[in-house]
């Protein structure tokens, strides 16, 4: 079990920086998601911190300890790859039995081991074949076995479900999740699917061109997006983002709409904005209909999402929001309609920083 | 009305396919199974290229002369060390030179191109060449290797026993870097992948080795081994030219002494013939066991 602590750790390949220096720490038996659009540098951290790849600067910590310059193998980690990098050569068994066998274990112990790792994934039917003829789910559970049979420090995985069908996807993320709660050893999950992160992570670490943009709980990062970015990259759709002008309590949102700012939230826009640009922004439930709402806007469109529907409202021109309707009322496209935005959860945005403006206690 | 296909003169697909094949199968028949067949016909004769007279059957009388004279057996004894020994020795340095060369360093790409010079030249002028240097007088190995007295050095196309070595040595130089240059092959397509997934696993490099890179790169090793064995059981061009079958006959291969029956002093068509197909059957028989060991690898 460990901490892993990240200080001022960065990765860059000539002028260009793959990871800016980041400060990060996981608690032991913390389940951290690393999350971002491809490219991001997620992939990187996790690699430095496995050892794989080598950091340009910083200090990286286990437990305390300097592991900064380890080879991997010194660091008590299992490392689950997104491609799952068996051994193809090898039974499913040898390739199970592999990391026992690499540290010299005895033959009786091997075996003991990998029954029961086997039995946990419920792969023992599995163990005399070769990896290259199993399905993709088999052959990620193989090499999470193969991860599991040691007791490792901690487990890191390279977006272990992004080669998988996406049936086999929640299969497995239940399967993931399960062995975290049961093992309770610090993992570090990489991810550019958000509801993966949302229905995994105790923790979720987003990261966007090459920096971490928030860290927090996933209901933190959903419902107090840091920044525009997180707002945006989080929740399908993501946060509706409207940009008006602000003065005295009111933002003028296109011609036709004045937004009146909650009451609570008055203190922050005038202290942070004064008399200028802002961006509301609020998330496609928090919309609430009435005849007498505050907000006019017409429908673009209606998607049916099975339990509720999806309606795409024309705010200002050219500016659609998402709004959650009850799936039995009928909107025809072009009609007229007003809403509310629940209060407690409009969130506000300078356009100038990004970041998101935070309330003052009054 | 439209004129159906059939109605004009044009050649179906299955003619066109005819025309592209013939001409092959033709040459195949006419250079490969007729004489295939005629030399099999021939080794129950008593035939001579050089007699007037018809081939007269014999029957297995051919065979039993070859498989009951005891030079032969020696002939054979002689290309099996060869064979052993030249096959051993070449994938074991053409693999150790594909490890060592695997790993990029400045100037490996020309060092690669001048190691595999010595394949590219025709084992003939290798064979004259290689002669010289063996040279008792003014050759360049004994100075070399620091024999620098003509009367104690030793004499490398004198002695029986180190006739047969100077060969190896050669075929060695030789052929060793095509080893390398499939070993190359069979390493540089293992994933890097495996060797991080072995870094995390916490395997030592002779751990990953072992385990990795040798069963990794087996399928390929082993068709080295299967190509450079024929080429050994074949073994003619190289001991003609540095040794021609001497002294007496310490390094006259299977395919020397065929050559000798066939082509020298009586001719004899027929008892060459039947040597001939005794080497077919010894080699189709070994190749044979190395396909099915390769596909032991393969399917595991």
């Amino acid at each position: 079990m460990a901490t892993i602590e990240l200080k001022q750790v960065e990765k860059r390949f000539g002028e260009a920086y793959a990871v800016k220096p980041m400060d990060m720490t996981i608690n032991n038996g913390d389940f951290v998601v690393l999350l971002g659009p491809s490219g991001c540098g997620k992939t990187t951290t996790l690699r430095m911190i496995s050892g794989l790849e080598s950091v340009s600067s910083g200090i990286i910590n286990f437990n305390d300890k300097d592991v900064t310059w380890l080879h991997p193998s010194e660091r008590d980690i299992a490392f689950v790859f997104q491609f799952f990098a068996l051994y193809s050569h090898m039974t499913c068994r040898e390739n199970i039995a592999f990391p026992l066998r690499a540290s010299g274990e005895e033959g009786a112990e091997i075996d003991r081991k990998v029954k029961r790792v086997a039995e946990m994934l419920r792969i023992e039917h599995l163990l005399k074949s070769r990896p290259g003829g199993l399905s993709g789910g088999d052959q990620q559970r193989v090499a999470l076995a193969r991860a599991l049979v040691r007791k490792p420090a901690a487990f890191l995985m390279d977006e272990p479900l992004g080669a998988l069908d996406a049936e086999f996807r929640e299969t497995m993320r239940a399967e993931i999740k399960r062995l975290h709660l049961e093992q309770n050893a610090t993992t570090v999950y990489v991810t550019h699917d958000q509801i993966e992160a949302m229905a995994m992570g105790d923790k979720i670490v987003v990261m966007s061109a090459a920096e971490i943009q928030q860290a927090g709980t996933p209901l933190e990062v959903y419902y107090d997006p840091a920044n525009l970015f997180v707002a945006r990259f989080i929740g399908s759709p993501g946060m509706n983002l409207v940009e008006g002008s602000y003065s005295e309590g009111k933002i003028k949102l296109g011609d036709a709409n004045i937004y009146c700012v909650p009451q609570d939230w008055r203190a922050s826009l005038d202290t942070t904005i004064g008399t200028g640009e802002v961006v509301v922004g609020f998330r496609p439930e928090a919309v609430q209909f009435s005849a007498q709402g505050q907000l006019g806007s017409s429908v673009y469109a209606n998607d049916l999402h099975g339990s509720y529907s999806m309606l795409h409202l024309e705010l200002i021109k050219d500016n659609i929001v998402n709004a959650r309707a009850d799936r039995r009322d009928r909107h025809q496209m072009g009609d007229s309609i007003k809403f509310d935005i629940d209060p407690e959860q409009v969130r506000f945005f300078d356009p100038k920083t990004e970041k998101a403006l935070q309330k003052v206690a009054l | 009305m439209i004129k159906s296909p059939s109605k004009r003169r044009q050649l179906s697909d299955r003619n066109i396919i005819l025309l592209f094949i013939l001409p092959t199968m033709i040459i195949l028949v006419l250079m490969n199974i007729y004489p295939l067949f005629y030399s099999l016909y021939l080794s129950f004769t008593d035939y001579s290229v050089i007699s007037s007279v018809a081939p007269k059957w014999v029957g297995f009388q051919n065979y039993q002369t070859i498989l009951s004279d005891t030079r032969f057996w020696k002939h054979f004894a002689i290309t099996g060390q060869y064979t052993i020994i030249t096959v051993a020795l070449q994938m074991l340095i053409g693999f150790g030179l594909a490890l060592l060369i695997k790993e990029k360093f400045w100037g490996s790409g020309i060092i690669t191109t001048l190691i595999l010079v010595p394949m590219m030249l025709s084992p003939v002028v290798v064979g004259l060449f290689w002669r010289l240097m063996y040279h008792p007088s003014y050759g360049i190995v004994n100075y070399l290797i620091g024999f620098r007295n003509i009367n104690t050095a030793p004499e490398w196309l004198g002695s029986p026993t180190l006739a047969l070595w100077a060969i190896i040595i050669v075929d060695v130089w030789m052929w060793s870097p095509f080893v390398m240059l499939l070993s190359l092959a069979g390493l540089s397509a293992i994933p890097d992948y495996l060797y991080e997934a072995a870094a995390i696993d916490r395997a030592g490099s002779w751990f990953i080795f072992r385990r990795i890179t040798l069963p990794q790169v087996m399928p390929l090793l082993l068709i080295a081994v299967l190509f450079r064995t024929i080429e050994a059981l074949k073994q003619f061009d190289l001991v003609m030219g540095i040794t021609g079958g001497g002294p007496g006959d310490a390094t006259e291969t299977v395919s020397v002494r065929l050559y000798r029956e066939a082509f020298q002093g009586q001719f004899d068509t027929g008892l060459s013939s039947a040597l001939a197909y005794i080497v077919l059957i010894v080699i189709i028989a070994i190749s044979n066991l190395y396909i099915r060991q390769l596909n032991k690898v393969r399917e595991g």
